[in-house]
């Protein structure tokens, strides 16, 4: 199904491309047809800086069971991080 | 049909990226296969996916243009650059999808193309999958002018309040009185947009306003099963589900 599943985010930080580091300014979390998986569907990620190009793009595709779990861990290091106070 | 040439037949299509005038006026892209026919052949506005303008549609153009019709399939993401096609298509989803009233008026223009070319006859028809499927119901709601419709279990034909979105604000079924093309529709019983009780409502309205459709529904199928290329492809559904197609359109554009 097109599911249309999608929600975009300012970000800031750096992404590793197929032409290297480049600076990242935008995160798109989706859930729909996958097309490099091998799954009918799967979370879609895109970190991207689209002043750069439409190939400044780093891209993941998940099923939900790994986006839980790595949110989890997303979650977890960010407390640990905010509370080690560096 | 399958199979159904003549080893000696005459047979063989061009096929190749070109640019032709969309919505707006704005030069876009598309790809275009043209049957080797010395009469005109009936024209197909082929409507791709959300995953993109991709080869699976460039091969879904070819197939439709060795059975005898003359194909264009806009690239509809054309305005948001170029790249691969999940790149493009990362982008269309970031900026919230491809809006229905750009979708229409390049197919609109697309069909437009399709009359001009001496190649084509005066039949037309429109088809597309997933998202083309809905958006082949819109557009041959929305532009008069074609003979056949064919929407391959296009979700979101049907949409509630909270599926509505800037980008796709109003459901094709609202324009279903304005049809005025036969519709031909494929969907698997598993899937789940559209779901089975999706399309008994789609029917339903149909029905209800005295509109020429046929719906084939598959079990054992869901969402997207021709696509080879992707878990979701069955076989045996795909391969009568095109015989359908084409038996469709033999009827409403060689008839």
């Amino acid at each position: 199904m097109c599911t249309m599943i999608a929600t975009s985010t300012a970000v800031t930080g750096a992404g590793k491309g197929s032409g290297g580091w480049f600076p990242i300014s935008k995160a798109t979390v989706g859930y729909d047809h996958a097309t490099h998986s091998g799954t009918a569907h799967a979370l879609l990620l895109d970190f991207t800086n689209y002043e750069l190009g439409l190939d400044a793009r780093v891209a993941l595709e998940l099923d939900l069971r790994s986006g839980r779990a790595l949110l989890a861990q997303l979650e977890l290091a960010i407390e640990a991080a905010e509370a080690s106070g560096v | 049909m399958w199979n159904s040439f003549k080893t000696d037949d005459h047979l063989g299509i061009s096929a190749e990226i070109t640019t032709y005038p969309g919505g707006n006026g704005d030069e876009i892209h598309a790809y275009v296969v043209r049957p080797l026919s010395d009469a005109p052949v009936p024209g197909v506005v082929l409507v791709h996916h959300m995953p993109g303008w991709d080869e699976f549609y460039q091969e879904f153009a070819e197939r439709l243009g060795r059975h005898g019709y003359l194909v264009i399939c806009p690239d509809l993401y054309c305005r948001y650059g170029h790249g691969t096609p999940d790149d493009v298509a990362a982008k269309v989803r970031s900026d919230g999808g491809v809006h229905d009233d750009s979708v229409v008026a390049d197919c609109e223009a697309a069909a437009q193309w399709l009359r001009s070319d001496p190649a084509c006859s005066a039949k037309l028809g429109v088809i597309g999958s997933c998202s083309g499927g809905r958006h082949a119901v819109l557009v041959a709601s929305r532009a008069p002018g074609f003979q056949a419709v064919v929407d391959l279990w296009g979700g979101g034909v049907i949409m509630s309040e909270d599926q509505r979105t800037p980008a796709r604000p109003v459901a094709p079924i609202t324009y279903t009185a304005d049809l005025d093309a036969p519709l031909l529709g494929i969907f698997g019983n598993d899937d789940q947009s559209p779901t089975p009780a999706q399309v008994d409502q789609h029917q339903a309205e149909l029905e209800k306003l005295g509109k020429t459709f046929e719906f084939h529904r598959y079990d054992g199928a869901g969402h997207g099963f021709f696509y080879y290329h992707t878990p979701m492809y069955r076989q045996e559904q795909t391969m009568d589900g095109w015989a359908k197609i084409f038996s469709f359109f033999e009827k409403h554009l060689k008839g």
